[in-house]
């Protein structure tokens, strides 16, 4: 709960959501305990026991249930949210693609951890890039604050008409969502200012012109259905843009695709997500004391994939290494890895790419490892030789 | 009670044009269904026959708003869209003085197996709606495989009649109970051909403050292998035999709604239908034996419990 | 979000249906092998078979039976089958 200090205000992640949740006060919240997300709808919980939301909270049997209710509120034209962790994740991916196929604008928090087996409750991405084809927005969170501002910021974006896609913010597990930070808060009037009414163009609720949601369709139109779709979800990028700099203008804290981090003039980079991006911002910090050009690159949306902004960032880079808190089990490192290494293909000079596995089940990743990778990449830079492509970081 | 003049003077709210089988037994219950509810009804089904057959893009049989997710969410879409319009109530967003009634339909694969943990859920929780399964004793929609409401020794293409194993070797689960369990305010069973049965029925679970169930025998000539104009019939001799009795549990009052005036033996429901066909086979006789030995102890049962409190 | 993309066709976001009951311009009457007819001198008008007929295809006019909608009938009979014993005012025909 809330520690006030002046302006500022400690908050765990997961109550900071919570909190933010209250002030946009869905119509319908539907959701099932899973670690470490479950503070996120007990406080939550709480606000709906005092009267304090005006929200129908239905407390499902499970989490396929909770996606499904969820599908069932946004198209009878409702405003929707929820939060998950890892297996509560996996649990809904069928429903994932129905509620991004059918357009729904639902907004989940997902509280990073790793998957079983063996079962471990800790941050890893594993459950987040196993949904990073769903058709879902994703953002990435580094710290409490970030969580905060992308959930409001989520709510606008998925409900934009253009976008009309459901989102997700993902936070670290206990280290974000369970660490208290200062954070500063919106007034309650400011984030119903910003996210404004949601109004559906349409409802099953609309008894006077009734609708049919969720057709079969067949080798006629299927495909076409999935090109619409894919076409709203990598515009979204554009409004993502577009709605956190309207968030800056209005509030003071500025929200693109990314965040990079003295990568200017950067011979060496580490691209990361979430909160392991402040560790690293460390190690930055100290190595350029010491004269040494690195650099950070943090995606904070990685669905759609920036991919052309990310390949402008990182192309006077010598090296760069793509650090994934998730393993794709296919020999070839992590989602990330794949991803950033793809998008320098087209680049004129293309930098030596490495990738690295950290951090899986709640693996510490410190400042002595991410200065550690550094001076891997300083190795290449001077040998022109890369050892190894990818693997797992020494920890 | 409705008469079937005034039951036809209103909207068909389920339109022809729809691609379910020739004799199929689900919307015969569909169209009564919708002409109960007294109020606008939104709908969700189940994946299924009913679902494939009445919504293949651009083509929808559906008059009302009608929204299809998956195969095991139709209860927890239904608490989901039920819960939107508690909350547009509560914010004036839906007049105060309109009313809409929510139903969910689903076969018996998406009920009584991969639907079921949804569907407790919801009865649990107390969403103000109807759930209607339209039970035909197997996966027809995936082409006829057993399901936990398939009967005994029916051959399916799982359950195939085999020399070892003559159809499905186990005996139903009877979900109607399951559900009663739960304690709602109102569950029954029916069947179209007694159309009154079911209107009236219908009408008592649409009406009721909190959840209710009905399940609806539903004849399926494909699975069934029977004739198309012989579904009706069909019906009518599962109720007549007393494998499907008709009865409802209003607020824990359990009363049997029909009682047929010469319980007829299983075999003449059995033998309109190819998938009992080898229980006639002298080999496959204790089948036939133990099913009939089986339906009579349950009739009995539930004629002990008529009028009676279920707990 | 953007149009110009070659050989798209314009799909409704999320696959909504907005025309209700469109099936009912979709023809079912050609799966027909039989055809319902119906003697109206013997018809009661009970309406049995308009409460049975899975395919909405037995038109109700002010309470009378007036005939089949053979766009949609697929010919399962079981409105002649159904008609009650002391009526029997449909026959199945074969399809000419």
């Amino acid at each position: 709960m809330a520690i006030v200090t002046g302006k500022q205000v400690g908050l765990t992640g997961n109550s900071a959501i919570a909190y933010a949740m209250r002030q946009i006060d869905p119509d319908v919240c539907a959701a099932y305990p899973i670690t470490p997300s479950t503070g996120i709808i007990e406080e939550f919980s709480s606000y709906y026991a005092d009267g304090q939301v005006s929200t129908e909270l239905i407390t499902v049997e499970s989490e396929h249930s909770a996606m499904s209710a969820c599908v069932g509120a946004s198209a009878a034209g409702a405003r929707v949210m929820t939060a998950t962790s890892s297996q509560g994740l996996a649990l809904m991916w069928e429903m994932l693609y129905i509620a991004s196929g059918m357009r729904l604008p639902v907004v989940m928090t997902v509280v990073n951890r790793a998957l079983s087996a063996p079962i471990n409750i800790h941050c890893d991405h594993s459950d987040s890039m196993g949904a990073r084809d769903s058709g879902w927005i994703q953002l990435y969170s580094e710290t409490v604050q970030e969580a905060y501002d992308n959930l409001l910021q989520a709510v606008r974006i998925a409900e934009d008409p253009r976008v009309l896609t459901p989102a997700m913010v993902c936070m670290d597990g206990f280290i974000t969502s369970h660490a208290v930070e200062n954070i500063t808060l919106l007034a309650d009037g400011e984030v119903k200012g910003f996210i404004g009414d949601y109004k559906p163009g349409r409802s099953l609720l609309d008894t006077d012109n009734p609708i049919t949601m969720g057709a079969m369709t067949l080798q006629d139109v299927y495909m076409d259905f999935k090109h619409e779709q894919s076409m709203a979800i990598a515009g979204a990028k554009e409004v993502v843009v577009e709605v956190g700099s309207d968030f800056g203008r209005r509030f003071g804290r500025h929200y693109g695709l990314m965040e990079c981090y003295r990568l200017e003039d950067a011979e060496a980079a580490i691209v990361v997500l979430n909160s392991a991006a402040g560790t690293t911002k460390v190690a930055v910090d100290e190595l350029r004391k010491k004269g040494k050009k690195v650099g950070l690159l943090k995606p904070r949306l990685f669905r759609p994939f920036p991919y052309a902004e990310i390949a402008a960032a990182l192309k006077n880079v010598k090296a760069v290494c793509v650090l994934d808190r998730a393993d794709s089990m296919n020999g070839f490192g992590g989602p990330l890895f794949s991803e950033v290494r793809s998008a320098l293909y087209g680049l004129a000079s293309v930098p030596k790419v490495m990738g690295r596995i950290f951090g899986l089940g709640g693996r510490d990743y410190t400042v002595e490892h991410s200065t550690a990778v550094f001076e891997g990449l300083y190795r290449i830079i001077e040998t022109g030789r890369m050892e190894e492509l990818t693997g797992y970081l020494k920890s | 009670m409705a008469t079937l003049k005034e039951l036809a003077a209103k909207d068909e709210l389920f339109s022809g044009g729809h691609r379910l089988c020739s004799g199929c037994g689900i919307p015969p219950i569909v169209r009564l269904l919708l002409r109960s509810a007294g109020s606008p009804v939104v709908a969700t089904s189940a994946t299924g026959c009913l679902e494939v057959g009445t919504s293949i893009y651009p083509y929808t049989a559906w008059r009302i708003p009608w929204i299809h997710s998956a195969f095991e969410n139709a209860a927890a879409t239904i608490s989901g869209i039920e819960s939107a319009y508690r909350a547009f109530k509560k914010k004036g967003r839906i007049p105060a003085d309109k009313e809409i009634k929510f139903l969910a339909l689903g076969g018996d694969g998406g009920t009584y197996d991969i639907g079921f943990q949804a569907l407790s859920g919801a009865l649990e929780r107390g969403h103000n709606f109807l759930y209607v399964c339209y039970d035909n004793g197997a996966y027809m929609n995936t082409g006829i495989q057993r399901s936990s409401a398939t009967p005994l020794g029916s051959a399916t293409t799982t359950s195939p009649a085999g020399a070892k194993r003559p159809g499905k070797q186990e005996w139903r689960k009877d979900l109607t109970r399951v559900v009663v369990a739960h304690n709602i305010p109102y569950a029954a069973q029916a069947s179209p051909h007694n159309w009154r049965d079911l209107e009236g029925k219908a009408r008592k679970a649409f009406n009721v403050a909190g959840p209710a169930f009905m399940n609806i025998i539903s004849p399926c000539p494909l699975g069934w292998y029977s004739k198309p104009e012989d579904s009706i019939n069909a019906a009518r001799l599962a109720v007549d035999t007393c494998y499907w009795p008709l009865y409802e549990v209003e607020n824990g009052i359990l009363r049997v709604t029909y009682r047929p005036k010469e319980k007829k033996p299983i075999a003449d429901w059995f033998k309109i239908q190819g998938r009992f066909k080898h229980l006639f086979k002298p080999e496959n006789s204790h089948l036939l034996d133990e099913t009939q030995k089986r339906i009579d102890a349950e009739w009995q049962r539930l004629l002990d419990m008529d009028g009676k409190a279920v707990f | 979000m953007k149009k110009e993309k070659e050989g798209e066709r314009d799909v409704p976001p999320g696959g909504v249906i907005r025309e209700a009951g469109s099936a009912h311009g979709y023809s079912t009457g050609g799966w027909r092998k039989l055809r319902p007819v119906v003697d109206s001198e013997k018809c009661t008008n009970c309406l049995i078979c308009w409460v049975m007929c899975p395919d909405s295809a037995v038109v109700v006019k002010d309470g009378k039976m007036i005939g089949f909608d053979l766009e949609h009938c697929k010919g399962c009979g079981i409105c002649a089958a159904e008609c009650p014993d002391k009526v029997k005012a449909i026959k199945m025909e074969e399809e000419g």
